[in-house]
């Protein structure tokens, strides 16, 4: 039992004093972030604070400028590559367009992370498929389907399918509900909730929709001024008074009518 | 370093299995793999012999081990089983999830005449489709050019200068070195058979009259299609994949006049050019390897050249660069605009395109020969 507190005990993500620049423009000052096992976080902030550039950095796909990022304790500048893509085989990550391989069928693009482990035989594949088809609400009659032939909403099931089939720790999740009609959108939200519940997985997502945040019960963090200003519950934050921060919840009629 | 805290732990003793450790995809891709071999080899023997499992050292049980272990159960929890609480949800979720036969993915087990029969037919589908393609697509060109023609102002110049820009200018370069290359080699291997019978002055009609009439064009057309007709098509199924030629339509804007008419306009005027380049480098080539090999000076191989070859030549190489550009330039749209929005149709399309392409402007060619055969050749046609 030891073994699991001291694993429960590592955050799964620690950045520490992150600095991020394109060119000239610097997108993250000095940024602190920590995410502990069990924890939903939704990065919230205007178009071009860096909660994309954030995700990309958390995922090793961008190595920012300076600082240092710890995925379940492991520095992913440093890692060689097969500890790498073990740290990654722990993480899964909901592209905001799904990002499904167009060339595959919808089986084949939830095994192919499968058979990138190379020690599962076809017929463990096929029940592992299946079962995360079923968990993401899809039935078999939807596996031998193209991507093109899906609609958004079943794409953002795939993806998600494809996310969870190497059983990860962590879930990343970009715009999970863009582009989805309001009903998709809430059934979309409540799978991933009882899906993390279920799993006990770590969810961070990036999402300009609060009723994504509230279907969580999300956590909050604001990315404004290039760092994270504040944490904590989506009422906790709308009530703090700093300029940023209320600029970016006013429009969406938070502080009733005399603010807008 | 390993991505997992404990490792997998299974021991078998007498008609009992315990299982200790962590049971995750994660633990398991961290086994060396003649381990992970033993454990599966033993979780395989344990499925068929063993009745009791103690899964009570388990601290983490992820569903894709789950459902091995659950395989190995044969679909039913054992006889005797005991389990931490944490655990059991994975394995029920396991155990309600629909079983069925294996997915089949690939319905059709074909014999290989069954295969060879459908090959063909789709074969012929796909010949019927590009013919009816084609035509529907010069039909499209046409009435734009005679809309183009009554409105002038709607005449797409910028894309027009781009395309030729990029199909004519651009392939200078490399044009001129293959046509050098390919008019040395041929005038080096003829020299050699006309020093036999002491012909050396003939050289100039047999490169003449070859480079001139077939090969500049054949030449040209063949760089052409690797080169732009490749591009066309690429840059049109991208634009499919990414709804752009769609989002034209929605403004209104007519991807015929637009895609389609400036790259077959662009290479109608840029392959003749070309042609007559590529023809001009191939000849200067063959002048040059002459002059080395049998000391025949370049201006007595350029002086007799109007001569020896008719001027009709020249109009059929133009002609052949003219019918050979629009050949090219049509294949290419039809094929781009014709791109099922996916990466494997998209390289199937652009391999097609250009295959297509150099096999019809050969076609295109024999047919040429058989017409021009009486015009433009100095013994008499």
């Amino acid at each position: 039992m030891s073994m699991r507190q001291t694993r429960d005990s590592v955050p799964v993500i620690d950045m520490r004093g992150v600095w991020s620049r394109y060119r000239d423009v610097v997108v993250h000052r000095n940024l602190d972030f920590r995410v502990e096992r069990g924890e939903v976080i939704a990065l919230v902030g205007g178009s071009g604070s860096g909660k994309t550039t954030l995700l990309r950095e958390i995922l090793g796909l961008l190595l920012p400028a300076e600082g240092s990022i710890r995925l379940f304790g492991h520095e992913i500048g440093s890692a060689n590559s097969v500890a790498l893509a073990a740290v990654r085989n722990r993480l899964g990550m909901l592209f905001q367009q799904g990002a499904l391989f167009s060339a595959l069928s919808v089986y084949d693009n939830i095994a192919f992370p499968l058979r990138e482990l190379r020690f599962m035989d076809e017929a463990w594949i096929a029940d592992i498929v299946r079962l995360k088809l079923d968990m993401v609400g899809l039935e078999e009659k939807h596996a031998p389907l193209m991507p093109a032939e899906l609609s958004g909403g079943m794409i953002k099931r795939v993806a998600l399918a494809r996310a969870l089939a190497v059983e990860p720790e962590l879930l990343l999740l970009d715009e999970p509900t863009a582009g989805l009609d309001p009903a998709r959108s809430r059934s979309f939200v409540a799978l991933v909730r009882e899906l993390q519940q279920s799993l006990g997985l770590t969810v961070v997502l990036v999402t300009h929709d609060f009723d994504t945040i509230a279907g969580l019960e999300s956590q909050v963090a604001i990315l404004a001024e290039q760092q994270i200003l504040a944490r904590g519950t989506l009422a906790e934050v709308a009530a703090l008074p700093h300029p940023a921060i209320r600029a970016f919840f006013a429009p969406m009629g938070f502080y009733g009518a005399e603010d807008r | 370093m390993s991505a997992a805290d404990s490792l997998p732990e299974l021991v078998i003793v007498g008609n009992e299995a315990v299982l200790r450790g962590e049971w995750t995809l994660a633990a398991l891709g961290a086994l060396a793999s003649s381990c992970r071999k033993t454990l599966f080899h033993a979780l395989a023997y344990a499925g068929g012999e063993v009745s009791t499992w103690h899964l009570d050292g388990v601290s983490r049980l992820d569903s894709a081990v789950a459902v091995l272990l659950w395989r190995h159960w044969q679909g039913k929890f054992p006889a005797r089983l005991s389990l931490p609480d944490a655990l059991r949800p994975t394995l029920e979720r396991v155990a309600v999830a629909p079983i069925s036969e294996p997915l089949q993915r690939d319905q059709m087990k074909l014999s290989c005449i069954e295969r060879v029969g459908l090959w063909s037919l789709t074969g012929w589908r796909d010949l019927f489709r590009l013919c009816a393609g084609l035509i529907e697509l010069l039909g499209a060109l046409v009435l734009t050019t005679l809309r183009l023609l009554r409105h002038s102002r709607l005449i797409p110049w910028k894309e027009f200068s781009a395309n030729l820009y990029r199909a004519g200018f651009e392939a200078l370069p490399v044009s001129a070195l293959v046509g050098i290359l390919i008019g040395m080699t041929i005038s080096y291997l003829s020299a050699a058979q006309l020093k036999i019978y002491g012909a050396d002055i003939f050289i100039v009609n047999l490169l003449g009259m070859g480079i001139i009439r077939e090969l500049g064009p054949v030449l040209a057309a063949v760089l052409v299609a690797g080169r732009s007709g490749s591009a066309m098509t690429a840059q049109i199924g991208v634009m499919r994949v990414t709804e752009e030629i769609d989002a034209l339509a929605a403004l209104g804007v007519s991807g015929t006049v637009r895609v389609v008419f400036p790259k077959v306009a662009a290479l109608l005027v840029a392959m003749p050019l070309l042609v007559v380049w590529v023809s001009m480098a191939a000849l200067l080539g063959g002048a040059l390897a002459a002059y080395w090999e049998l000391d025949l000076s370049l201006l007595y191989f350029f002086q007799p050249l109007p001569n020896v070859v008719p001027i009709a030549n020249l109009w059929i190489c133009l002609g052949k660069g003219v019918v050979f550009g629009f050949l090219i330039a049509l294949l290419a749209c039809w094929f781009g605009l014709n791109v099922r929005p996916n990466t494997e149709s998209l390289s199937r399309h652009t391999t097609a395109s250009v295959v297509t392409a150099i096999t019809l402007v050969i076609l295109a060619d024999a047919v040429f020969a058989i017409l021009t055969r009486g015009v433009g050749l100095p013994w008499g046609g």
